[in-house]
Parts: C-alpha cells; sequence; structure tokens
C-alpha cells in the first residue's frame, strides 16, 4: 500500500522551492468544457492530455489549464478555447487528446493557430 | 456516455456547481450481492422539492447556455436498465446524495471505467473542493480524503505540482489495485 506519508517527504524537498503560482498577466489560458456535453465526447482524456504535457514540459508558468461548464455548442464538443493575453480568443472543436497535443505544440508553443480544427473552419465548412 | 466513471465525474461536477466545500463519492462493488453501488454526495446549494423532482426531466436545468440538462437522466437511465435503482434526496442549504445502483452481473450494465482518473481529474481540477473518496470491493476498502493530504503538505504546494499529482493519480491505482486484485468490473 503506497502511504501519504510519501507526500510528506515531497513537501520536505518541495520547501522554499515553490514559487508564486498566482496567475500571471502574460499567461495563457486554455479552457476545456467540461459539462455533460464535454464529458460524453471525450473531453476528460482531452483534459488529462492538455495538463499532462504542460507538467511534463515545464510550462505551468507559461500556460494554465483549467476547465469550465457548457458554452452552449455541445455538438461541437469536445471544445478548447485558448486566451492568449492581447489576442483574440481561437475555439477548437471536436478536439481528441492528438488534436489538442498538436494544438499545444504548433498554436501555444509555435504561435501558429491550427485553423483546420477552429470553430470557425468547421463552420465554414458545413456552408 | 461509455462508462460509469464518466457519469460520476458529470454528477460530481453538478456538486462542484452547487459550492460544495466536501464531495464524498462511494464506489462499493459487492460481487456477492450482484451489486455495484455508487454514492455521490456534497455539502452545497441543495435543490428544493420541485427541482429534485425536476432533475429526471432531461427537459430541465439551471444553465442558459443550452435547453437541456441530461446529466441526471443519464445516470438514472444507465442504473435502471441494468436492473438497478436510482435515488436522489436533497435539502436546500444542506446538499444533494445520489445513488444509483448497478446489477453486477447485468449484461446491460457499462463498464466502471478508469475510475482512478476521473477522480483524480476531480481532485486536480477543484482544489478548493475537499473530497473523500471510498472504494469498496466486498470486505476490502480504500479511502483517499484529501483533508489529510492538505493537512500533510500544508496550504501553499498545490495539488497540481507535478510530483503531488502523479502521487495522487499512483495512490488511486495502487489502492484499486490493492482492494479490487485486479479484477475487470
Amino acid at each position: 500500500m503506497k502511504s501519504l506519508e510519501e507526500l510528506r517527504a515531497i513537501r520536505a524537498k518541495m520547501q522554499g522551492k515553490v514559487g508564486v503560482r498566482a496567475e500571471n498577466e502574460n499567461q495563457i489560458r486554455v479552457v476545456v468544457g467540461m459539462a455533460t456535453c464535454g464529458i460524453a465526447s471525450g473531453a476528460r482524456p482531452v483534459l488529462t492530455a492538455l495538463s499532462d504535457a504542460v507538467q511534463e514540459q515545464n510550462l505551468s508558468e507559461k500556460i494554465c489549464v483549467t476547465q469550465t461548464g457548457c458554452i452552449g455548442l455541445c455538438q461541437y464538443e469536445p471544445i478548447v478555447e485558448v486566451m492568449e493575453p492581447g489576442k483574440e480568443k481561437v475555439t477548437y472543436v471536436k478536439m481528441t487528446p492528438e488534436k489538442a497535443l498538436e494544438m499545444l505544440r504548433m498554436h501555444l508553443l509555435g504561435g501558429q493557430v491550427v485553423t483546420k480544427y477552429t470553430l470557425s473552419a468547421v463552420q465554414d465548412g458545413l456552408k | 456516455m461509455p462508462e460509469i466513471a464518466l457519469n460520476i465525474l458529470d454528477i460530481a461536477e453538478n456538486s462542484v456547481r452547487a459550492d460544495a466545500s466536501l464531495i464524498g463519492i462511494t464506489v462499493s462493488v459487492q460481487p456477492e450481492e450482484d451489486t455495484l453501488t455508487v454514492s455521490i454526495k456534497d455539502d452545497g446549494c441543495g435543490m428544493t422539492p420541485e427541482e429534485a423532482g425536476k432533475v429526471l426531466d432531461p427537459f430541465f436545468t439551471t444553465r442558459t447556455t443550452r435547453k437541456v440538462g441530461l446529466g441526471v437522466p443519464f445516470f438514472k437511465q444507465a442504473a435502471e436498465s441494468a436492473g438497478g435503482s436510482f435515488q436522489i434526496d436533497s435539502e436546500i442549504g444542506k446538499g444533494t446524495e445520489v445513488t444509483a445502483v448497478f446489477r453486477l452481473s447485468h449484461i446491460d450494465r457499462m463498464p466502471l471505467g478508469d475510475i482512478s482518473s476521473v477522480i483524480h481529474t476531480l481532485i486536480v481540477f477543484n482544489e478548493p473542493v475537499d473530497f473523500r473518496y471510498t472504494y469498496r470491493y466486498g470486505e476490502k476498502s480504500f479511502v483517499l480524503d484529501t483533508g489529510e493530504m492538505r493537512e500533510i503538505l500544508g496550504t501553499e504546494i498545490s495539488f497540481r505540482e507535478p510530483e503531488v499529482s502523479a502521487f495522487i493519480r499512483e495512490y488511486l491505482e495502487t489502492g484499486k489495485e490493492e482492494t479490487d486484485g485486479g479484477t475487470e468490473i
């Protein structure tokens, strides 16, 4: 059985290393819709993939992954919104963990919006 | 929804939105009684008897972004179509408890799914809320109480710190494994 005592060791190791985690103004906010519509269409693996990647690549100073409720576009779930300071919000639709990681690499790190996965691209495709 | 675990995530998100400070989640698998029981209990704002009656209606929701509310109806249907039962008890100002019983061997019972990941997601993404998760299999049981973890960690270390987050996930996974011996549920 793993013991909670291991947390004591983690705490001791991290003492003094924990910087201010307050949200800074320049942080990119990545929001995943996690209402019934999102969950039913597979938002949980998307949220996990994004937050794991941000942690593994030590990006949590730059990128903050959070969850939200339903924004009323249930047919397009899983939805990931990217809010970058000083830029227009980008809405990615019908996401999968793979698409989300591609978006992380191209957009969040590379600064290049992955247009083909955005809401406007999908809506234009329907016209 | 393809898994019981995802239903649990959805219903527990309702508790978060109801401003709960403590959410108790119990999953009890009893092969001898042929039952799988899920209970989600919160100390959130609760509902009036009228509202509690209406949540079973797929066309009722308090959201303004859409006109349907399928979370509770989905969970109820999943339990009842697997030869089980569903109950919701709520009191305004006190909280809400949702209980679903599934017949374990029923052909239409959906799999439990990745319950450890779901509990991990709930804990890590809703840090201000305390979770008390109990997993039972027969006589054996396993408990994770975020209040206890918070006491050890102090207030300044977040559950989102990679090491803490990884510990929580592993703790949940080994706890489950030791309780049910790795049985597919």
